[in-house]
């Protein structure tokens, strides 16, 4: 359950910031993404897949998030 | 274009690595790369921060390195002790050039080494009297330093000293900050990680300290420069631009810098960042913490300077904008009368880097300007995120080269024969000795700043000299010399 920054790039996109594994991916899809809630399945560009319970209200970008591996 | 076709490139690749046994040459096939502007992501061609092979020759430091000669050795109105044996500090010592106002000593110590001189019985009984007393002994000494950090050495890690414990202690007592640092020289792979954990130290223990505090005048035009030490007065060249543009600089991380200023970083517009590599990490916390935006700037060469320059004006309003078109055109003259001097003396000739942090890709662009092409660079401790940007930046059929090894590096110099090599200290005597021209692009040949329009001026200077030197045309003794080679050296034109 790594500690995950999201920000968004200049672009727009949302970035999946691990400092410890010294990765940054853009985010391709989130499951949930209204004004509602925010999370679920979250699948990156390269093609891994990780989980996160929605959170509600959205949070504001960038902030810090615990993911699970979505794989299992 | 490019010396070599990429058929010739990649041969070369596989030419080199042919010495090695199977296993090491499996390992250090993915650390070198030919560079196909097409890829978008380098972690498809090319793996970095990987631990180095035994070995081999490496020319990477350690986590000690990255924290107290990058991050924190530069911050001058602290004292920075070298906490374990005396032989970390004293390598480590003034080596760098971060050039600082102050008298040192007195409220500046950036030239100064201070050190706990393990002996054996620290080793055994445990260094944490002797560094309570040596604090103790450094406020007495120094009193007007403004804080303490405490930059461990491998053993402090290894025997498991407190040093938290009794930083805390006397932070209480001496009413200043005391901040460890565990940046144990064993740690990660690289000085990079060194980065990484002086980075987080600062986020504990320095970031915050001013929070709830309103007494700081802020401006809508504060802006903090990230990531320039100052080689040489670099910061110096480039804080200059951006006060020309009406901005106002508030903090210098962390050559000349000190440590209000650090504190004060919290309270900025936005963050400019010059050193990705060792500086990103505090960059990401301020953002997210603060919602301070970062931006990564270039300020080496015309070309780089204006689109940073505007790139940065457009946070600001058209005020600001407008001052980046009239600091750029104020300049123009005078890089003109740069290039116009030195681009025909230097024009076509190759250059191959392999430095650290951000000049494997940041002096691109000013060696463009002068007419030149690099044909190779490469990174000493970069991670993927550094090559996504280089890759961009470099030619197609480049080489691309991580964590180099000295026979691979001698091995590409000897086939891609390039005009000029910009790199370290530990490689330049060998390449000097070849008789290529060299340039120790760490921390500038003892020449610099390079940084900003007026360092642009230093740099070409610098690169004409060491190129045109008619040093390089006497290594072969006059006896064994045809007459053609005898052909008068280039007249110098100024």
């Amino acid at each position: 359950m790594p500690n995950v920054m999201i920000r968004k790039n200049d672009a727009g996109d949302l970035l999946f910031y691990v400092a410890k594994k010294d990765m940054e991916e853009t985010i391709s899809s989130v499951e949930l993404d209204d004004s509602e809630q925010w999370g679920g399945a979250v699948e990156l560009t390269d093609g891994s897949r990780w989980y996160i319970d929605p959170i509600s209200p959205p949070p504001t970008f960038p902030t810090t998030l615990r993911f699970k591996r979505g794989d299992d | 274009m490019s010396a070599l076709t990429r058929e010739e490139a990649q041969a070369l690749i596989q030419e080199v690595l042919e010495v090695y046994p199977e296993k090491a040459k499996k390992d250090r096939a993915k650390h070198l790369a030919v560079n196909d502007q097409s890829v978008e992501q380098s972690k498809k061609c090319i793996i970095s921060n990987r631990k180095s092979l035994p070995g081999v020759m490496t020319v990477r430091g350690c986590a000690y390195a990255g924290s107290k000669g990058v991050v924190w050795g530069p911050i001058k109105d602290m004292v920075h002790i070298s906490h374990g044996p005396v032989g970390c500090g004293a390598y480590s010592r003034a080596g760098r050039r971060n050039y600082y106002v102050g008298h040192t000593g007195v409220n500046t110590f950036g030239t100064m080494n201070f050190t706990s001189d393990f002996q054996e019985k620290d080793i055994v009984f445990g260094g944490d009297k002797k560094l309570d007393k040596l604090i103790s002994e450094i406020e007495t000494l120094f009193p007007l330093s403004k804080g303490i950090s405490v930059q461990s050495e491998c053993p402090i890690g290894l025997i498991g000293d407190d040093i938290e414990a009794v930083s805390k202690k006397k932070s209480k007592e001496l009413n200043k900050p005391v901040v460890p640092v565990r940046c144990e020289g064993f740690r990660g792979v690289s000085q990079s990680l060194g980065h990484h954990i002086a980075n987080d130290a600062i986020r504990d223990w320095v970031i915050g300290n001013r929070d709830g505090d309103e007494s700081f005048q802020t401006g809508p035009y504060d802006v903090a420069v990230i990531g320039d030490y100052n080689i040489g007065g670099d910061a110096w060249s480039s804080r200059i631009l951006l006060e020309e543009m009406g901005l106002r600089v508030v903090a210098q991380w962390s050559g000349d810098g000190t440590l209000s200023e650090m504190e004060l970083t919290s309270k900025v517009k936005l963050n400019l960042i010059h050193c990705y590599r060792s500086m990103n990490y505090i960059s990401r916390h301020m953002e997210e913490k603060y919602g301070i935006p970062w931006m990564e700037y270039n300020f080496f060469g015309p070309t780089k300077i204006a689109e940073s320059l505007r790139k940065i004006a457009a946070f600001f309003d058209e005020t600001i904008q407008a001052n980046a078109e009239q600091v750029i055109a104020k300049y123009q003259a005078e890089y003109d009368a740069v290039i116009a001097k030195y681009r025909p003396r230097l024009e076509g000739k190759k250059v191959m880097l392999y430095v650290g942090g951000l000049r494997p890709r940041h002096v691109i662009g000013a060696y463009e300007d002068l007419g030149m092409e690099v044909v190779g660079t490469g990174y000493e401790f970069a991670h993927n995120d550094d090559y996504d940007r280089t890759i961009k930046e470099m030619g197609n059929a480049t080489l691309l080269y991580d964590d180099i090894t000295g026979y691979e590096f001698e091995e590409f110099v000897k086939k891609v024969k390039p005009d000029l090599i910009g790199s370290g200290i530990k490689e330049k005597y060998i390449f000097q000795k070849m008789g290529i021209p060299f340039r120790q692009m760490h921390s500038w040949d003892y020449s610099g700043p390079y940084h900003g329009y007026d360092g642009f001026a230093i740099f070409a200077r610098d690169m004409d000299m060491t190129i045109n030197n008619p040093c390089w045309k006497k290594l072969q003794a006059p006896w064994l010399q045809s007459s053609e080679q005898d052909a008068t050296p280039q007249a110098a034109s100024a």
